[in-house]
């Protein structure tokens, strides 16, 4: 950031492809396995939350209590248990994706209605059938909206992650700030902001494409 | 010595008490800049998204303006605001920060003034201006007492957001408990990185709590008054 430095260098961005590539493909990897595992811990405990709602407040107690650490702190924290690892790094992105998938988890099967599921009883559905052919089916709108929130928002917190040695993205950001070179910290910065637009989009798609029922209707 | 044990021992050394990186001060300036940042935010965002939610217009814009400050990671932010900052010759650490996060800290002031004024009831609005009332006095003694308790809700998540992004700030050289946690790591002085990291949660779920005792405590407030305008 010396003055009469460019704000983009495109020359280094062109030398640095790979470099760039592999900073992505973490980045990518970083988000997703939190996405992942988040989910699957958010589907158990709003699954139960719902059969026993008794369950649903501490649950919502402990993700909020989760969601409202700040990351960098819940890190800082973890590292004299997990190091500075990649098991540290998930253990916080994971948690923050919680409440928010929980929350919606279960805001959408309270909201299929209870007049469907007599119906699907009286037609002979065991619980279990219950659940995932009409109530999770019902619920899916509701939850990619949840989901559409904690990817987005773990995407920008996977940047973080770069000031415990891991991070994708932040690798740049972290790297450009301690320079003073603006065109690695607008490659990491517009890299990560360019990918949470893009998952978000494709979530959307993903909603379009399983929810048929919600668009037949205009057509 | 236990881990639980040394970073009790970092705790109560008075060495750690005083000075300019000791815990007043990191508290002291972490709490100040985190309240620079939600004044700031508030006096752009209140009254744009209460106008906005008043004359029932720009729902569009109001909206994409919280999707988009959800997509911008913070410390992209940080890193995006730094050559700007210097630009203006405002150097490193408080004021980047706060402009890095004043923007982070709109959205959901915006979103939930808006929404809370724009989702007053018709037939409440009409019944106020029945009664003769200006759109200035509808907008001070009917639709802002009901959105209260929504725009406060926003202030709140602004503020909790605010007070864990600002740990961030110390990437950029500012002050505040981030500097503990940042140190820490580049020292490896897990002692204080772990006190710095629990001060920032505890100063983080305080705010949370603080706010929700402000908001009951204005609702139950609001709650009687609309009880004592039905009786009389």
């Amino acid at each position: 950031m010396s003055p009469g430095d460019p704000f983009i260098r495109w020359d280094w961005v062109a030398s640095h492809l790979g470099d760039i590539w592999l900073r992505l493909e973490q980045h990518l990897v970083l988000t997703g396995l939190a996405i992942g595992i988040g989910l699957a811990i958010s589907l158990v405990a709003g699954i139960w939350s719902s059969r026993w709602p008794w369950l649903y407040a501490p649950v919502t107690w402990v993700s909020g209590v989760l969601y409202t650490i700040p990351s960098l702190a819940l890190f800082a924290l973890l590292i004299p248990i997990t190091g500075l690892s990649i098991v540290t790094a998930e253990i916080g992105l994971v948690s923050y994706t919680l409440l928010i998938l929980i929350r919606n988890i279960v805001a959408g099967i309270r909201s299929v209605p209870p007049e469907v599921r007599d119906a699907a009883l009286g037609m002979g559905c065991t619980r279990r059938q219950l659940l995932w052919r009409v109530e999770l089916p019902l619920a899916r709108p509701v939850i990619l909206a949840g989901l559409r929130v904690a990817t987005v928002t773990t995407v920008g917190l996977t940047t973080v992650t770069a000031l415990i040695g891991q991070g994708g993205l932040g690798y740049f950001i972290l790297d450009g700030i301690q320079r003073f070179f603006s065109t690695v910290l607008v490659v990491g910065a517009g890299l990560s902001v360019l990918l949470a637009m893009a998952a978000d989009g494709l979530l959307v798609l993903v909603e379009w494409w399983t929810t048929p029922w919600a668009h037949r209707r205009r057509g | 010595m236990g881990f639980l044990a040394s970073v009790g021992a970092w705790l109560v050394d008075p060495r750690h008490w005083s000075g300019s990186d000791g815990i007043p001060t990191r508290v002291g300036e972490h709490a100040l800049i985190s309240v620079v940042i939600v004044v700031l935010a508030c006096i752009i965002a209140l009254p744009l998204g209460v106008g906005l939610g008043h004359i029932r217009k720009a729902s569009f814009l109001t909206i994409s303006i919280a999707n988009v400050g959800r997509a911008l990671p913070s410390l992209a932010m940080l890193a995006l605001v730094l050559p700007l900052a210097f630009a203006l010759g405002l150097g490193l650490g408080f004021w980047p920060t706060v402009m890095a996060l004043v923007p982070l800290g709109i959205p959901p002031v915006l979103t939930n003034s808006f929404v809370g004024v724009k989702e007053v009831e018709a037939d409440v609005v009409d019944a106020a201006r029945g009664m003769g009332m200006s759109g200035w006095q509808i907008l001070r003694q009917v639709e802002l007492p009901i959105a209260a308790p929504l725009v406060m809700a926003g202030i709140r998540n602004s503020a909790v957001a605010t007070v864990a992004t600002a740990t961030l700030g110390a990437v950029v050289a500012s002050g505040g408990l981030g500097r503990y946690i940042v140190d820490g790591l580049a020292t490896q002085d897990y002692d204080k990185l772990f006190v710095g990291a629990l001060l920032v949660a505890l100063m983080a779920i305080g705010t949370e709590l603080g706010f929700a005792a402000l908001e009951r405590r204005m609702t139950r407030a609001g709650g009687e008054r609309s009880e004592l305008l039905r009786v009389s």
